[in-house]
């Protein structure tokens, strides 16, 4: 049903491509083909990465074999925050121009941000025991990490608590747009916070110089999060559309064979 | 045009009085927020310490959060009861801008459940054995924040007006929303209690509040609209 | 009665291929209506078969899966306002305020919706003597019976002076005289050139050539 309805409005043939996207059947058979590849990809980036890290890369002067967590926490702080903005854009999306498949989008990557961020807070406090002498200091990339993950609690919560499925999107897509607007100031709150409770004396995880055997491990890493991402989302996507369009005729046909 | 402009103002205006008059008919419900507020003000002193410099300390982030709660506790208030009784429908299809509307509703909400929070803060700030400048700041910096919290709120409402039980999530959804409102507010208040400006943190309250005020208006009334679907 | 009796300038509202769903269940799928000025469609339809949604999808409170609605040729997205100046609806609930007496409930719906207030004030009473209200004037609504404030809810519509009315059924919880009364100022409605689209267990006294029916089961 959308598919015709997007096909009619469409305004010229330079749009067409872009109306692919707005049709589930396109969008299922794109994920279908592209998911498990990407996921080998990102498999094969992950040993590659954590063999570089953990065993090529040489132990930091100051931190010992500590440092090491960045590998994981760094790509996992990065994709809790790009999650959250594709997650607000594609709800958004949805929202304004009624595209259905812009809306799953949204709804597959939530849980997926939401672990992220908990991964990001737990490296993080898992670094902070043998660094600071405790599991967690009121640090402010940590505090924002965590109003982050209570974000995405909020956005994963309304969706499921509203029942029917397009008030559900159309609702938690509104919260998406009002967090993330909210997030940079979120975010400068928390560093002035910070600044005025602790000073400056923090040390950072990131630092302006860094190793080449640290940094090449660290990129690898950084690209296999984002196709191991990118892979999940796609998984969850099609899942998400036939759950959605289980009454149309080409679900019943990948259904019944 | 103009007229136009004339009878939105005058929609907003009695928006605005049947809402204050609505809650005058219901005095007690208007006490609960203020009540709740200084009990849980005092509790502080009860689990944590009655120590004076210790309390002082804490006293504006404690005022804070129970201010922050008070407000939630009362929000279901702004649309749930017009929800219920089917006037939010008339409103959703008035033909003036439904985020006026809504601003005027919140505004009103404000009236009722922010200022009482305000009028009785010195209060609880001499509980808290706050010096007098600083129950001053924490009264400019009540009525610089708490519209922020109210209009806030209001989008919270809009979004979780339709689930019945909505409580626990309404809190999900809008406390997270509100920590630049607390770390503003509260830090005000610390300045001052240790003779710092606490200018700087008041001006971006304000600015928050102003942001608040641009956005979540059209954000409430996009979210009621989904609501009463 | 000082009402002015001319009549409404002449419009019309045009439905095309309407679907709506529920869950994942289709209500009703490839719905098309028009009506024009003084004309009304009587929507019926066993309980459950989407004549609450259909009536809320022409109001625009709820957004159909496929299809569009038009006022005068207009989308009424796209004219939402003016759309909505021109609509008086009655829902389920009689959208009154049990904390406010009959009239304040009146005025403040008027001021709210596309009469200034000014003109309200004056004009509520005689509203609510029209529906034969008139003794609760000052009395709040929760303490009124099921009947007086659907009465009161008729009274709003009609007091806004909307050339479309769109009533989920205004029958409810009326007694024979106010059904008749209702009946009535239905057929004035209609003879003041305007529209009527409601859902009603009653039959209503209406012209015949004014009326359609559209049953929402066949499907």
């Amino acid at each position: 049903m959308t598919t015709e309805s997007l096909n009619t409005s469409g305004r010229g043939k330079k749009w067409l491509w872009f109306h692919r996207f707005g049709s589930p059947a396109w969008v299922y058979g794109f994920a279908n083909r592209w998911a498990m590849p990407i996921g080998i990809v990102a498999l094969l980036l992950f040993v590659v990465g954590l063999y570089q890290g953990l065993i090529v890369a040489p132990p930091d002067y100051q931190m010992g074999d500590s440092y090491r967590i960045i590998f994981i926490h760094v790509p996992s702080a990065w994709l809790s925050m790009f999650s959250y903005f594709v997650m607000a854009a594609s709800a958004g999306i949805g929202l304004v121009w009624h595209i259905k498949v812009s809306d799953l989008v949204a709804r597959s990557i939530a849980p997926l941000g939401a672990m992220f961020t908990f991964c990001a807070l737990v490296t993080g406090s898992l670094w902070g025991k043998p660094t600071w002498g405790t599991y967690w200091v009121w640090d402010a990339r940590l505090t924002s990490e965590l109003v982050l993950l209570f974000l995405f609690i909020g956005y994963i919560a309304l969706s499921n608590a509203i029942e029917d499925r397009r008030t559900a999107s159309r609702a938690s897509a509104v919260l998406a747009l009002v967090g993330v607007i909210n997030l940079p100031i979120i975010h400068f709150s928390v560093e002035w916070w910070n600044t005025l409770h602790q000073g400056s004396t923090v040390t950072k995880l990131g630092r302006p110089s860094i190793d080449t055997r640290m940094l090449i491990p660290l990129l690898i890493m950084f690209v296999a999060f984002n196709f191991y991402f990118l892979s999940a989302v796609l998984n969850r996507l099609r899942c998400e559309l036939l759950s959605q369009e289980r009454r149309t005729q080409w679900v019943r046909e990948i259904v019944h064979g | 045009m103009n007229d136009q402009t004339v009878s939105t103002m005058s929609a907003m205006m009695a928006l605005v009085r049947r809402d204050l008059i609505i809650a005058m008919r219901e005095r007690g419900d208007m006490l609960q927020p203020v009540l709740f507020f200084i009990i849980v003000v005092s509790l502080f002193p009860l689990s944590v310490t009655p120590d004076k410099t210790l309390l002082m300390q804490a006293g504006p982030g404690i005022i804070w959060v129970a201010a922050l709660l008070a407000t939630l506790l009362a929000l279901d208030g702004i649309f749930r009861p017009d929800h219920e009784d089917g006037t939010l429908e008339q409103l959703v299809l008035s033909p003036h801008p439904l985020s006026l509307l809504v601003l005027a509703k919140t505004l009103a909400h404000w009236l009722v459940t922010g200022l009482p929070l305000i009028i009785i803060s010195p209060l609880l700030g001499m509980l808290m054995q706050l010096s007098g400048d600083a129950i001053i700041v924490l009264c400019g910096a009540l009525i610089l924040g708490t519209p922020a919290l109210s209009l806030i709120g209001a989008v919270g409402v809009g979004l979780t007006v339709g689930i019945r039980k909505s409580g626990v999530l309404l809190s999900l959804v809008i406390l997270p929303l509100y920590v630049p409102v607390l770390i503003f507010g509260a830090g005000a208040v610390q300045a001052a209690m240790v003779s710092l400006d606490p200018q700087p943190h008041l001006l971006l309250l304000a600015s928050f509040s102003l942001f608040s005020l641009a956005f979540c208006p059209l954000a409430s009334a996009t979210a009621l609209k989904i609501s009463v679907n | 009665m000082s009402h002015p009796l001319n009549p409404f300038p002449s419009c019309r509202i045009e439905a095309t291929q309407l679907a709506c769903l529920r869950g994942f269940n289709s209500l009703f799928e490839g719905l098309s209506l028009t009506v024009s000025s003084g004309n009304t469609i009587h929507v019926t339809g066993a309980n459950g078969s989407g004549k609450t949604s259909l009536l809320r999808i022409l109001c625009g409170l709820s957004l159909a899966e496929t299809g569009q609605i038009n006022w005068n040729g207009n989308n009424i997205q796209s004219v939402s306002s003016e759309y909505r100046a021109n609509l008086s609806y009655l829902g389920h609930k009689p959208a009154l305020k049990p904390d406010l007496t009959a009239y304040e409930n009146l005025v403040s719906a008027a001021a709210t919706g596309n009469r200034a207030l000014r003109e309200a004030d004056s004009t509520a009473t005689e509203y609510l003597r029209l529906l034969g209200v008139v003794h609760t004037r000052d009395r709040l609504c929760r303490q009124l019976s099921a009947g007086q404030k659907q009465r009161i809810a008729v009274a709003r519509v009609v007091m806004s002076d909307a050339p479309m009315w769109i009533l989920d059924e205004p029958g409810t919880s009326l007694d024979t005289e106010g059904m008749e009364l209702l009946s009535s100022l239905m057929r004035r409605h209609i003879e003041r050139n305007g529209l009527i689209i409601f859902t009603s267990h009653h039959g209503f006294d209406l012209p015949i050539d004014r009326l359609d029916r559209i049953c929402l089961d066949s499907t």
